[in-house]
């Protein structure tokens, strides 16, 4: 049966049939009611977990560390200038190999102050050795939360992962969420068993230093196990649909079989795009959508295997390059497709920043190529578009 | 270590690089980073073991005498011991080598 329930609240719930151990984080806006709604189920007792409020996220992603080494299960959330506050620790954990699984509710950054949706903060994180999943709906978030910890604590993975959910467009929207039963959840995910505890009886060294003669090991161990995790996540992925029924894939598409035309692009925007590709089919304009599910590690096979015959793709992402030649998502499809051979046009399209609304209709003006700057200044050369900026 | 460290393959690392080994560190000579060493004149000394005291690698150590020196393979030559000795009795030395 489903309930409509607001889903940052349903990310907790997530975490609580998880059974979570320990939870760390900082309640000061830019947080959600993700931790807050955590605080009083630990409170009330209806999650036997710790719940440690620290005085900044970069001591709530130091605490997960900590506790995720003395193995408990650990969970936390962050958005915004709280991710960045914790970029630091972000790579300790994923160097340490620590699974630790954190809701990332994606969300501008400052300056101009913001706290409303688009990709600034996690494309900022975006090399920081995290596995990082992206949601396109409420269902998607819970469903991913209790993955994420199976797929975290494997032992062939052993790696923090982000679950990705829009800023306000997914995280403060009330939507029908069907949860597992705790049964079900406790049947598909075991309790954490460590490799690695600390503990007194049994004294290790945990995050050391590495000499020049170890760190490009040390590094290299650590991007194979990234690499590697790909297969384990299909696998974990196939056994959630299993045992719950819904199909999850790290490339997810629609329509694109149909399609010489497809619109790349990561979380809940792929929902307004689903609606356009519908509506434009009524004009008779076929276009599909490639939504990635899984973007660390990044998954090259299976979207060239959907983009190799594609003629024309339009990439499209919430976040400026800061001087790059173009948007981050847009670089990593142009090399995939250059280092394969695959000679395709590509277009880079930049929208939804700060929160401002993405109506279906500007994806069908980017299908038609109308879609405008609103510029009126003339640019010389042009890697990008910003949809709707005035000029 | 079970190995020098520029022998060991990214495959045989431990997960997170975690160390089993308790207390390796000593089998890592510090001291080959010092470019001037402490040299006692016992003489001088009063055996009242500030050196030992502020040494920050531990590598100061007091003898059967009372009489203190350093462990050069782990001293980094800081010149901490020489600063803080009241009476002068320690001087830093150029190391030749």
């Amino acid at each position: 049966m489903k309930k409509g329930i607001e889903v940052s609240i349903a990310a907790s719930i997530a975490a609580q049939l998880a059974r979570v151990e320990v939870v760390a984080a900082y309640p000061i806006t830019p947080q959600t009611h993700i931790v807050e709604h955590l605080s009083e189920l630990v409170a009330d007792g209806k999650l036997d977990a710790v719940y440690i409020n620290v005085e900044s996220e970069h001591s709530a992603m130091s605490a997960c560390c900590g506790s995720s080494a003395a193995g408990a299960r650990t969970f936390t959330s962050t958005s915004s200038q709280g991710m960045e506050l914790m970029h630091e620790i972000l790579f300790i954990a994923s160097g340490m190999r620590l699974p630790i699984v954190m809701a990332a509710v994606n969300r501008a950054l400052s300056s101009p102050l913001s706290i409303w949706g688009d990709h600034s903060d996690i494309m900022a994180a975006r090399d920081t050795g995290w596995i990082m999943l992206f949601c396109e709906n409420g269902q998607e978030v819970v469903d991913s939360t209790i993955m994420a910890f199976r797929i975290a604590e494997d032992r062939r993975v052993l790696l923090p992962i982000m679950v990705n959910l829009d800023g306000f467009s997914l995280s403060h929207v009330i939507e029908p969420i069907e949860f597992p039963s705790q049964e079900e959840v406790d049947a598909f995910l075991p309790p954490y068993n460590p490799l690695y505890t600390l503990h007194p009886d049994k004294p290790l060294t945990m995050g050391a230093y590495a000499m020049p003669e170890l760190y490009t090991e040390a590094k290299y161990a650590q991007e194979m196990a990234l690499i590697n995790s790909k297969d384990v996540i299909v696998e974990i992925m196939n056994d959630f649909t299993k045992a719950f029924g819904r199909r999850y894939m790290p490339v997810e598409t629609y329509n694109a079989d149909n399609a010489d035309f497809v619109y790349i692009a990561l979380g809940s925007i792929g929902e307004n795009i689903k609606t356009a590709i519908h509506d434009m089919k009524g004009q008779g304009k076929e276009a599909g959508l490639v939504s990635l599910r899984l973007f660390r590690p990044f998954p090259a096979d299976e979207l060239l295997s959907v983009l190799k015959d594609k003629k024309r793709i339009a990439v499209i992402e919430r976040a400026m390059p800061g001087g790059a030649a173009n948007a981050p998502l847009f670089q990593e499809i142009a090399s995939l497709m250059y280092t394969n051979g695959i000679n395709v046009k590509i277009e880079n399209y930049i929208l939804g920043l700060g929160g401002r609304d993405v109506l279906p209709e500007t994806f069908i003006d980017i299908y038609d190529g109308v879609a405008h700057t609103g510029s009126t200044v003339p640019v010389k050369e042009k890697n990008y578009d910003v949809i709707g900026v005035r000029g | 270590m079970a190995k020098p460290m520029d022998q060991y393959k990214w495959h045989e690392l431990n997960v997170g690089c975690v160390i089993e080994e308790v207390g390796n560190a000593s089998e890592y000579l510090t001291g080959d980073w010092r470019s001037s060493k402490p040299v006692w004149t016992d003489e001088k000394c009063i055996k009242c073991g500030l050196c030992w005291l502020y040494c920050p690698d531990a590598a100061v150590f007091r003898k059967d005498d009372g009489l203190f020196t350093a462990n050069l393979n782990y001293c980094k030559g800081c010149g901490i011991c020489a600063k803080e000795c009241k009476p002068g009795a320690i001087k830093m030395v150029e190391e030749e080598r």
